[in-house]
């Protein structure tokens, strides 16, 4: 395994940081559906991709978490964002390219992307 | 079908996850010298009755109260025999169960196999508190990634913590990189 040494330095710089990551500091949660039909349409790279786009933000109080079947299979990859106090957002069919708009307008600036969402009707 | 075999892994470590499994064990080895790809799925989990392991290759069958299908071992069954290999299902209840696939590895309907780094790391983040263990075994050359040895380094911090989930992140790719000099599919 790559050096564990180094692994210990970044938890010694984190531990100094008195912000520890507490879930009261958690304001938005991305839930992204990986059950077997989201695996098989591709929530995965969907998954990465918000992963790595919160990291090159450095959006700290925004978590990852999967969920099973949504229940309904064939709008997969889905999407749900929860901000704390406002209605949950649901976003069908997604796909890595949509990662960046979703952070960017919905997590960063509150606007939900509408023409990605659930029952959206251009 | 999944259009990496890298998808079934995350598939079929979830049931893993979701019979309770603390400890959630994957290894992968590619051998040219058998020409087979070996996956192996070990856990701690709740494990099946017999009838229940006789019957979970078929479609309709799942332990998911909301609906009446599950697709995931049927599928990994699905691919595992059209390219020349086999699907195996071990288990013992309170114990946990394996689950062992082959898939012929120059087979022309064998899928490629994708981003096993990314199938592993989305198991770690997905589910902080659990704990894998990976092996990915190239011809020999093995690289083993265990989370307890992970999480005793940087403990009392999450494995989901942003610069640590990096590191895996990061640590897995070279790693799996470096055994196949990333030309393998």
């Amino acid at each position: 395994m790559k050096s564990l040494a180094e692994l210990q330095a970044i938890r010694n710089r984190m531990i100094e940081q008195v912000n520890m990551r507490k879930d009261d500091n958690i304001d938005t949660r991305i839930v992204v559906g990986m059950a077997t039909c989201g695996i098989a349409a591709g929530a995965r790279p969907v998954m990465l991709e918000f992963v790595e786009e919160l990291k090159r933000r450095g959006l700290e109080n925004v978590t990852v978490a999967q969920t099973g079947c949504i229940g309904m299979c064939r709008l997969e990859p889905m999407v749900e964002v929860y901000v704390k106090d406002q209605e949950k957002v649901t976003y069908v069919h997604m796909s890595p390219e949509k990662v960046a708009r979703v952070v960017t307008e919905h997590i960063v600036n509150g606007r939900p992307v509408d023409e990605y969402t659930i029952g959206y009707q251009g | 079908m999944m259009r990496e075999l890298s998808d079934n892994i995350m598939d079929i470590a979830q049931n893993s996850i979701s019979a309770g499994a603390a400890l959630t064990e994957v290894h992968v080895k590619v051998s040219h010298a058998d020409n087979l790809i070996t996956f192996v799925f070990q856990d701690d989990g709740c494990g099946m009755s017999e009838e229940l392991v006789q019957s979970v290759i078929e479609p309709f069958t799942t332990t998911r109260k909301t609906r009446k299908v599950g697709l995931g071992l049927p599928l990994l069954k699905q691919t595992a025999e059209m390219t020349g290999g086999t699907l195996d299902i071990r288990s013992t209840v309170g114990v946990g169960t394996t689950v062992t696939a082959t898939f012929g590895l120059d087979h022309i309907d064998r899928p490629p196999m994708g981003d096993v780094a990314g199938a592993w790391f989305s198991l770690v983040v997905m589910n902080p508190e659990k704990e894998f263990l990976f092996t990915y075994d190239y011809d020999g050359q093995v690289f083993t990634f265990d989370t307890r040895e992970v999480r005793a380094a940087v403990a009392p911090i999450p494995l989901n913590q942003m610069e640590i989930s990096a590191w895996i992140q990061e640590c897995l790719q070279s790693e799996i990189n470096e055994l196949h000099g990333g030309n393998f599919t």
